[in-house]
């Protein structure tokens, strides 16, 4: 690990200002994965801004009916939240689909939505990575792709957003906040936070430098039936090949997500509008652009099939 | 010279362990962490928190997990380093009541915070339940996970009581069991190469009163 200096921040704006002036400069909150990446030597920071004092660690309900969730709020307070369960329970079911304990313990709503990818080239810095370094090229492509992504990837990166819970934000319409380095505020519809990074795959997010999350908002429930699918190597504690997070109403309309195969959690709103002809037509509509490679081309069966599953269960 | 070094890290943690073979043993970890990384240790920073209900004071390198604090500066050698990445679960140890990864968190993130280790839970003259337990029903083989085996043991239990629900739990809104299949759930972030999983859960069971 490379050596770095370490202050904790006070106030949100502070922090944010303090991590656009300072070159090198990161916020740390729970460090799960910023620790592992630090010390493999692919991220290098050289003064860390921890936030743990700034208080974002309440949940409450807004005015609009929905809830806000402090960034500092743990994986594991948030999934079992009372109110999360009751009206929001495919994000209960998305946060227990992953990672151990152990980190859901420490991981951090804010964190996880900037949790890097787990490209296995991505962590191995003897191989070429245009995300680690930008022009260096891309050594899954040609390499071993099973895991890696089939749709809104590029020529420079085929890498997906590993994560669980964001899955469960987007089909959940959830707003990202954030504090400005100028002390500003603003709100980030999920589905715009994670970029489709063409040939830029280090910037993952739309967050400038020093941005940072304060919060993140569901909107008022959904009701209908909840589910998160995860299919996986093991049962428990792994990445996603291919996840589903879906909210499926009486009438069998809904909202449907994929994660495991894009740079992104995978929502494709005209792909929602045929829930009720059926898995196949869903997959197929949000599907349509995907450029497979021949190791991970059975995501999309796989996707298909974990649809269905979901489907048949909501008909019960 | 790398004693030197060392002792301008924690001066506190050597002479706290006493055992001059130790510390020159401790001297030869640090001086490899220092080499590691891109410069020497220029200046440390003060931590104080509380494990296993001490106060302790520690000046460390901002690089210093709270694995390596506890085990190389503290000398509570109980709690392991596995992986050092957080997969194996060896370095789970109890943080103001939750199980967490010790080597995927920075000491210096822990001023003021309350830590349990493995030394903490119980000693040889007095097991905790869930060390008895591992012992009666054979929840372990070679023990070298089981330190972290024991302290997620005694959190998962501590959740499910809280009623902290899991990727098994097929009620969300019922009461938590302590049942088999949620143990070993819950227990997955815990690797053990021995495979004592069924003995482990076993162990779990009795405490659990299940």
């Amino acid at each position: 690990m490379r050596s770095f200096t370490y202050e904790r921040a006070k106030t949100a704006a502070d922090a944010a200002k303090t991590v656009a002036e300072t070159q090198g400069a990161k916020f740390i909150a729970g460090g799960t994965n910023l620790l592992d990446l630090m010390k493999i030597e692919v991220e290098t920071p050289t003064h860390l801004v921890d936030v743990q004092d700034l208080g974002f660690d309440a949940i409450e309900e807004t005015p609009e009916g929905g809830l806000r969730i402090g960034a500092l709020v743990s994986n594991t307070a948030l999934s079992a939240h009372p109110a999360v369960r009751r009206d929001y329970a495919v994000l209960t079911r998305a946060i227990q689909a992953g990672a151990s304990g152990q980190l859901r313990n420490k991981a951090t709503t804010g964190g996880n939505l900037l949790q890097r990818t787990r490209c296995a080239y991505f962590y191995d810095t003897n191989m070429p990575c245009n995300k680690r370094k930008p022009g260096d090229g891309c050594a899954a492509l040609g390499g071993f792709s099973r895991q890696l992504g089939v749709i809104g990837i590029s020529d420079a990166c085929i890498a997906t957003y590993p994560g669980d819970m964001a899955v469960a934000l987007r089909v959940l319409d959830a707003v990202v906040e954030t504090v400005k380095p100028d002390g500003t505020a603003r709100a980030i519809p999920i589905a715009d936070f994670h970029r489709l990074w063409g040939d830029t795959p280090q910037t993952e997010t739309v967050l400038e430098p020093g941005e940072l999350i304060t919060a993140v908002v569901l909107p008022e429930p959904l009701g209908g039936q909840h589910f998160y699918q995860k299919v996986r190597d093991r049962r428990s504690y792994a990445f996603a090949l291919v996840s589903v997070a879906a909210v499926i109403q009486a009438d069998g309309t809904g909202r449907v997500a994929f994660g495991g195969v894009a740079p992104k959690p995978w929502r494709v709103e005209a792909a929602d509008a045929l829930l009720q002809q059926g898995a196949s037509a869903v997959v197929a509509e949000a599907f349509a652009d995907a450029r497979p490679t021949e190791q991970n081309k059975f995501k999309i069966p796989l996707a298909e099939r974990a649809l269905a599953g979901i489907l048949a269960d909501a008909r019960g | 010279m790398a004693q030197d070094g060392f002792l301008k890290v924690s001066r506190r943690g050597v002479l706290a362990g006493g055992v001059a073979s130790a510390a020159a043993s401790r001297a030869s970890i640090a001086f490899a962490q220092e080499n590691s990384g891109a410069s020497a240790v220029e200046a440390t920073v003060p931590l104080k928190f509380t494990v296993n209900g001490e106060d302790r004071q520690l000046d460390l390198d901002t690089r210093t997990t709270l694995l390596d604090a506890l085990r190389e500066h503290l000398q509570l050698t109980g709690t392991k380093k596995g992986c050092d990445h957080g997969q194996c679960g060896a370095c789970t140890v109890i943080v103001n009541g939750e199980r967490i990864n010790s080597c995927l968190s920075l000491a210096v993130q822990h001023e003021g915070d309350e830590v349990t280790t493995i030394e903490g839970l119980g000693s040889a003259d007095r097991l905790h339940p869930m060390q008895a337990a591992f012992v009666k029903h054979d929840g372990y083989q070679c023990g070298y996970c089981t330190p972290g085996q024991i302290c997620s043991a005694v959190a998962v239990l501590d959740e499910i009581r809280k009623g902290i629900p899991s990727h098994v739990t097929e009620d969300l809104d019922g009461a938590m069991q302590p049942s088999n299949v949620e143990m070993r759930e819950r227990m997955s972030g815990n690797i053990c190469r021995c495979g004592a999983y069924s003995n482990i859960a076993e162990a779990m069971a009795e405490v659990a009163g299940a």
